[in-house]
């Protein structure tokens, strides 16, 4: 009888943790925008052009050494090391079978804003929808007509290279429960260039993907936000940009963002300078909206 | 001028630091940190013109354009002993791809020569032509940084 009853027990248990198990995975399934979220949405090619070089697409997704227009072929390949695994960036090329070029304007407001594939799966935290989670749809239905613009790579994406248990995709939905959040970091009241500065920086431009440190699991300390900390790969630091550290003046900021120069004419490197490629074909408005948002951030020491 | 003056102490300062600790070919980085640190100069005096933020004088801009590419054009190729990257050297931002297979260093580095020289040949010549002449100066620092320094500032 006292077995019967253990086993009764374990067997409840076993019950309980697969219903628990069930529900979270329920709770944090890959979920996409309601389906009538674009309506009434117009493409603009044009205004999606400013919103690939603010969004940094080229910087990861194209080749390392692109320069001029091979920076439009989209083929993947970078690699991006981290505690958890190598990161291989894929092909985003028009490419219909290597690339996105079947994609609809949903399918990229579903990875954008949700970190959710086509296929409902959910996409590592190092695609920073994080960020992009703040971009308005119109922003990314433009962006969309200009993806269809640029040329087909037919090179396969390669796989990430991540090893158990970050190799369990349906793991990252707790991950999104616990950090995706699209409120702004900064609050209060701004002007019309600091608010176009903090849609650059917290948005499109994810600023914070790297200048803001990461907790033990990947997430970002907001509290610490754009003050620096270590590299993925562990070899190095992402600066502090607050006003705390970084005591540049916005022409600085901005030219920075512009020819890769600092105040003391020495010049972006890595992965920075791949960033200032992409930050140099803004509108120069946009580059001093980036610097006015900087001067307001919180400043950490 | 006062700011030309603590850039070049503050320089000094840093590498005379760097000099004290006990890390391998401290002579060689120190060397080529410094060397790197007269182009900055030199590019600070001609950037402050076209940035606008200093008067265009052609003599100024001349002076520096020269000695720009007195720097550019060095041998340096003693100051690159192999082990003394980034990942060996914590002083060092030089990443370790400027030592692997299939590294163009070399070519990067005749690229900034070749962007000097057209800007010596246009510093004088007013501050159009100084414009123009200096951002392919800046794109090559910028290209050689790209693949071969540590991000980090």
């Amino acid at each position: 009888m006292c077995v019967s009853v253990l086993k009764r027990i374990a067997l409840s248990l076993m019950l309980a943790g697969a219903i628990g198990a069930a529900i979270i995975l329920y709770v944090t399934r890959p979920q996409g925008l309601p389906d009538d979220a674009l309506d009434g949405l117009v493409a603009d090619a044009a205004r999606g052009e400013v919103v690939f070089w603010a969004g940094g697409c080229a910087a990861c997704h194209a080749a390392a050494d692109a320069t001029g227009e091979q920076k439009l072929v989209l083929g993947g390949g970078q690699r991006f090391p981290s505690p958890f695994g190598t990161f291989v960036a894929p092909n985003i090329s028009n490419d219909p079978d290597a690339g996105i070029g079947r994609w609809s304007a949903m399918d990229l407001a579903n990875a954008m804003t949700r970190g959710v594939s086509p296929e409902g799966a959910h996409y590592y935290p190092v695609f920073p929808f994080g960020s992009y989670a703040r971009s308005t749809l119109q922003d990314i239905v433009d962006l969309r007509a200009f993806l269809a613009t640029v040329p087909a790579d037919s090179k396969p994406s390669a796989p990430h290279e991540v090893g158990f248990p970050f190799n369990i995709r349906l793991g990252l939905g707790l991950w999104k429960m616990l950090y995706l959040d699209s409120d702004w970091v900064l609050t209060g009241n701004l002007t019309p260039e600091e608010s176009r500065g903090r849609y650059l920086v917290e948005a499109l431009a994810h600023c914070g993907e790297c200048h803001t440190p990461r907790d033990a699991f990947g997430g970002l300390r907001r509290n610490r936000w754009l003050a620096g900390g270590p590299t993925p790969d562990g070899k190095g630091n992402f600066p502090n940009i607050t006003p705390g550290k970084l005591d540049w003046s916005e022409a600085d900021v901005a030219e920075y963002l512009n020819s890769g120069f600092t105040p003391e004419y020495d010049s972006a490197g890595g992965h920075m300078a791949l960033v200032v490629e992409n930050t140099a074909r803004l509108p120069a408005e946009d580059r001093m909206a980036i610097a006015a948002y900087l001067k307001r951030v919180p400043p950490i020491e | 001028m006062n700011k030309v003056l603590l850039a070049v102490l503050t320089a000094a300062a840093m590498s005379a630091g760097a000099a004290q600790a006990d890390e391998p070919f401290a002579m060689q980085i120190d060397a080529r940190q410094g060397i790197m640190d007269y182009r900055a100069l030199q590019m600070g005096v001609m950037g402050a013109m076209v940035k606008g933020e200093a008067e265009y004088n052609a003599e100024a801009a001349q002076k520096a354009a020269d000695a720009l590419l007195a720097a550019a054009a060095l041998d340096m190729s003693m100051l690159w002993p192999a082990g003394s990257d980034s990942d060996a050297v914590m002083e060092s931002a030089a990443l370790p791809a400027i030592w692997a297979d299939g590294s163009d260093v070399g070519s990067k580095a005749m690229a900034l020569v070749e962007a000097a020289t057209a800007l010596q040949g246009a510093a004088g010549g007013g501050i159009d032509a100084l414009k123009a002449a200096f951002g392919p100066v800046g794109a090559a620092c910028g290209s050689c940084h790209k693949a071969y320094r540590k991000s980090d500032g």
